[in-house]
C-alpha cells in the first residue's frame, strides 16, 4: 500500500486543486489522439490505394505517417502522462497540486504547440528527423510548457509531507528531469543553421528516439504502474528492492540502446548500443517480477482500470524484448528497414504507454472530478476494443515485418514481392487502428461529458451563487 | 533511493554518460569531418550539390520521402573476381594453371573462351592469391576484383555499402528507416535519365507497374498547350497523358526533386568501402 491517503479532507483539497489541469491536460490529449489516430489510418489506407485523397500534398504517407506519429506521442502520451504524475505527486505528497494555475497555462501552451507541429508537418515544413519533425515555434513550446508543468510537479514533490520516496518517485522525478534535457539537446542541435555535419545528424536523432519512446515512456508507464497496481489490488508493492534495481540499470543500460546495427555510422557506437541492449534485459526482468508479484492473486474485477495496466504492462515487456531483438545483428540484418520496426514503436506507444494511461485516467477522472464516470459501459468496452485493436495492429506488423525481411534478404526475390507480402497484413493491420480508434472515441466520450457536465455544474453554481448570495459556495457545489 | 537528491545524481550520471556517449563524442569525432579521397584517384569525395539539387533535397524533407524510402545500403563482406588480361607466351600453360586451381571449374570452362576473360566470380581473398600465384608463375597477367556482397548488392542497389563520409553535406540527412519503397542511394546511378524520374513522380505506374508510390501530382502543372508547346511536357503512355489540348508541366520542384535524386551515387570506392569499379575499357 501506498503512503497514508486515508485523511478525507485532505483528499478533497487534493483532488479539487487538481481538477482544472488535469481536465486542460486530457481533454486536449483525447482530442490528439482522436487525430493522431484518424492521421494514421488515412496514412495506412494508402497503401493499398495510393491515389486516395491524391491530390493533395497534405494527404500523402510521408506527411501523414509523421503527424500520426507525433500527434499520438506529443498530442495523447506525454501530456496525458504529466497528468498523471502530476496527480501521483500530490497524493503520495498528501498536499494539493503546488501552483495550479501553471500547469493550466502549460497544457494550453503544450496543445497549442501541438497543434502548430501537426499543421507545420502537413504543410511540409517538417525538420525531417525522425520523432521531432516539428519545426522551432513549436518545439519551444513544447519545452517551455513542460518546464512549467516541471516546477509545479517539483514543487509538489518538495512540499511532501512524507520525506521517504515510493518507488513511482523514482520513475516519474527521472521522467521529470530526462525529458527537457534530452528534448533541448536534440532540438538545439538539430533545428539549428548549420546542421552538425552528416551522420552526427542521425545519431543525435537515434539518441533521442530511444530516449524519449523506450526510456522515457517506460520511466513514467512503470512509475505509474507501480502506484495504481499496489493501490487498485490494496496491496503493497512486492519486493521493492528489485523496483529499485530495475530504476537503476533501466536508467543507466537503457539510455545507451537505439543505434541501428547496420547504421553508416563508426563501428563503436552500434556495438556499444547492442552491448546495452543485452545489458536491457536486466530492467525488464526485474521490473516483470516486481509486476508479477503484485499482481498475482490479486482479486479485483477485470476489464476495468486494473486491467488496462496490466496489458499495459505485457506490452511494455514484449515491446522491450522486440526493441532488443532488434539490436541483435543477426536478427537486425532481417529486421532492419522493415514494417517490424513500426509495429514495435506503435506496441511502444499504444499497447503500453497509452494503455496504462487509459487505465491511470479511468481510475483518477472520477476520484478528482467527485463523481463515477458518466458512461462506465464505454470505458468497460475500451478495454476488450483497444486489446482486440493493439493485438490485430501490431501482430500483423511484426510478422508482416519478418516476412519482409526474408524476402528482402534474399536477393532472387523482387523487390515488388517482399513489398507485397508485407501489404497484405497492413491490410489486416489497418482493421486494428479502427478497432483502436474507436477505442479512443469511446474514451474521448467519457472524459469530454465529464467536462461539459463539470462545465455546466460551474454554471449552476455561478447562477445559483448570484441568486442567492448567502448561500455559501460548498452547499451549492453538494446539490448540483 | 531515500531522497529526491539521489534521484537525481542517478539520473543526472545515467542520462549525462550516454549525453557524452552518444552526442558529445560523435560531434567531437565526426563534427568536424572533411572530403576524402576516392581510391587510386586524387577526386575528392563527396561533392558539393549544385543549387538546383540542394534545393531538391529540402523537397524530398518536406514531402517525408524517408518516410518509405532508405539511403542506406548494406553490404556483408567482400568477394573478388580474377580476370585473366593476357596469357602471356604460353597460353596453354595458364589454361592448365586455371584447369587445376582449386574454385569451382565448371565457371571457368563456360566463361573462358578467350583472354582477357573473367576466370572466377565471388571467390575469397585465399582462393584468389593462390590462383592468381598459380596463373602468374605459369605467364599470365591477372587482375584481382574486389567487390561487396549482401542482398543489396545483389539487388543491383549500389556497388559498396554506404558510409558516414557518402552524407557529409546532407542538411538534413534523411536516411529513412522502412523501404516501403527500393533504397534511393543510387538512384542516380540507376535511372540517371531526367526525363525518367519526372515521369516516375508524376505516374508511378506508368514506369513501374507494379509500384505502391504515390502520385505527386501537386508537384506539376496541367495546362492548355498555347501556341508553342512547353519543351519540358512530359511524355507520358496514353493512359496517364492529360486531355486532348493540355499538356503536363513539372513545376520547379518537381526539377529540383528529380534533381536531387539524380545526384544520389553512392558509388565511389572509399578506404572504408573499397571495391574495383567496372572499367569499360576492358
Amino acid at each position: 500500500m501506498n503512503p497514508t491517503e486515508n485523511n478525507s479532507s485532505c483528499d478533497r483539497e487534493i483532488n479539487a486543486s487538481l481538477r482544472v489541469p488535469l481536465l486542460a491536460l486530457f481533454g486536449g490529449a483525447a482530442v490528439w489522439l482522436v487525430v493522431g489516430l484518424v492521421l494514421g489510418l488515412i496514412a495506412g489506407i494508402k497503401f493499398h490505394a495510393p491515389e486516395f485523397l491524391g491530390g493533395c500534398s497534405w494527404f500523402t504517407y510521408g506527411h501523414l505517417a509523421p503527424a500520426a506519429n507525433d500527434a499520438v506521442l506529443y498530442g495523447f502520451c506525454i501530456p496525458a502522462a504529466l497528468g498523471v504524475m502530476l496527480w501521483i505527486f500530490a497524493r503520495l505528497s498528501q498536499n494539493p497540486l503546488a501552483l495550479p494555475l501553471v500547469p493550466v497555462v502549460a497544457a494550453n501552451l503544450w496543445h497549442l504547440g501541438v497543434l502548430i507541429g501537426t499543421v507545420a508537418i502537413l504543410l511540409g515544413d517538417s525538420t525531417g528527423h525522425t520523432w521531432i519533425e516539428y519545426p522551432r515555434v513549436a518545439a519551444v513550446l513544447l519545452f517551455a510548457a513542460f518546464l512549467l508543468i516541471a516546477v509545479s510537479a517539483a514543487a509538489t514533490f518538495g512540499w511532501r509531507r512524507e520525506q521517504d520516496l515510493y518507488p513511482s518517485h523514482w520513475f516519474l522525478f527521472a521522467a521529470l528531469l530526462w525529458f527537457p534535457w534530452i528534448y533541448s539537446t536534440a532540438n538545439l542541435l538539430l533545428i539549428s543553421n548549420p546542421l552538425p555535419r552528416g551522420v552526427v545528424q542521425p545519431i543525435i536523432g537515434w539518441w533521442l528516439a530511444n530516449n524519449l519512446v523506450f526510456v522515457w515512456l517506460a520511466l513514467v508507464g512503470v512509475g505509474t504502474a507501480f502506484y495504481f497496481l499496489p493501490k487498485i489490488s490494496v496491496r503493497p508493492l512486492a519486493n521493492s528492492g528489485f523496483a529499485l534495481f530495475g530504476f537503476i540499470t533501466l536508467i543507466l543500460f537503457g539510455t545507451w540502446c537505439g543505434i541501428p546495427q547496420g547504421a553508416p555510422v563508426p563501428a563503436w557506437l552500434p556495438t556499444l548500443s547492442s552491448v546495452a541492449a543485452v545489458l536491457t534485459i536486466i530492467p525488464l526482468l526485474a521490473i516483470s517480477i516486481v509486476t508479477v508479484k503484485t499482481v498475482c492473486g490479486a482479486c479485483v474485477s477485470c476489464h476495468g482500470p486494473f486491467c488496462f495496466i496490466k496489458f499495459g504492462m505485457i506490452s511494455f515487456v514484449v515491446s522491450g524484448i522486440l526493441y532488443l531483438a532488434e539490436a541483435c545483428p543477426q536478427y537486425s540484418r532481417v529486421l532492419e528497414f522493415t514494417w517490424f520496426g513500426v509495429g514495435q514503436t506503435q506496441l511502444q506507444l499504444l499497447g503500453f504507454a497509452a494503455m496504462i494511461l487509459f487505465g491511470a485516467i479511468y481510475e483518477l477522472l472520477p476520484q478528482v472530478m467527485g463523481k463515477p464516470l458518466p458512461l462506465p459501459k464505454f470505458a468497460k468496452l475500451h478495454f476488450w476494443v483497444a486489446i482486440a485493436g493493439v493485438l490485430l495492429f501490431v501482430v500483423p506488423l511484426i510478422i508482416g515485418g519478418i516476412e519482409q525481411g526474408e524476402k528482402l534478404a534474399d536477393a532472387s526475390v523482387p523487390f515488388a514481392a517482399a513489398n507485397a507480402a508485407a501489404l497484405q497484413f497492413l491490410r489486416v493491420s489497418a482493421t486494428g487502428q479502427l478497432l483502436i480508434l474507436l477505442g479512443a472515441l469511446l474514451f474521448t466520450a467519457n472524459i469530454f461529458i465529464m467536462t461539459i457536465q463539470w462545465k455546466i455544474g460551474l454554471v449552476k453554481m455561478v447562477i445559483a451563487y448570484l441568486k442567492s448570495p448567502l448561500e455559501t459556495p460548498e452547499t451549492v457545489e453538494v446539490k448540483s | 533511493m531515500k531522497t529526491g537528491f539521489s534521484v537525481f545524481l542517478a539520473t543526472f550520471v545515467a542520462l549525462g554518460a550516454s549525453w557524452c556517449g552518444f552526442v558529445l563524442a560523435p560531434v567531437l569525432q565526426l563534427g568536424g569531418a572533411k572530403q576524402t579521397v576516392i581510391l587510386q584517384t586524387t577526386d575528392n569525395w563527396p561533392l558539393q550539390r549544385p543549387g538546383e539539387a540542394t534545393l531538391g533535397l529540402q523537397i524530398y524533407r518536406a514531402n517525408g520521402c524517408a518516410a518509405c524510402h532508405t539511403e542506406q545500403v548494406r553490404q556483408t563482406g567482400v568477394a573478388f573476381n580474377l580476370i585473366v588480361t593476357s596469357a602471356g607466351k604460353n597460353p596453354d600453360a595458364v589454361l592448365k594453371a586455371i584447369s587445376e586451381s582449386e574454385p569451382n571449374q565448371s565457371k571457368y570452362t563456360e566463361h573462358v573462351i578467350g583472354f582477357p576473360g573473367v576466370i572466377f566470380v565471388g571467390i575469397s581473398k585465399e582462393q584468389a592469391d593462390a590462383t592468381s600465384d598459380k596463373i602468374t608463375a605459369a605467364g599470365g597477367k591477372v587482375e584481382t576484383d574486389l567487390t561487396a556482397t549482401g542482398a543489396d548488392i545483389a539487388r543491383g542497389w549500389g556497388s559498396r555499402q554506404c558510409v558516414a563520409a557518402d552524407y557529409l553535406y546532407d542538411q538534413p540527412v534523411q536516411l529513412g528507416s522502412l523501404r516501403a519503397g527500393p533504397d534511393l542511394s543510387n538512384i542516380g546511378v540507376r535511372a540517371p535519365d531526367l526525363n525518367w524520374q519526372l515521369r516516375h513522380l508524376y505516374a508511378p505506374k506508368s514506369v513501374t507497374p507494379d509500384s505502391t508510390m504515390p502520385s505527386f501530382k501537386f508537384l506539376f502543372e496541367v495546362r492548355k498547350i498555347g501556341d508553342t508547346p512547353s519543351p519540358d511536357a512530359l511524355e507520358l503512355p496514353l493512359e496517364f497523358a492529360a486531355a486532348d489540348g493540355y499538356e503536363i508541366v513539372p513545376k520547379p520542384e518537381a526539377k529540383q526533386l528529380a534533381a536531387y535524386l539524380l545526384t544520389l551515387k553512392a558509388n565511389a570506392p572509399l578506404y572504408e568501402a573499397p571495391f574495383t569499379p567496372l572499367t569499360t575499357a576492358k
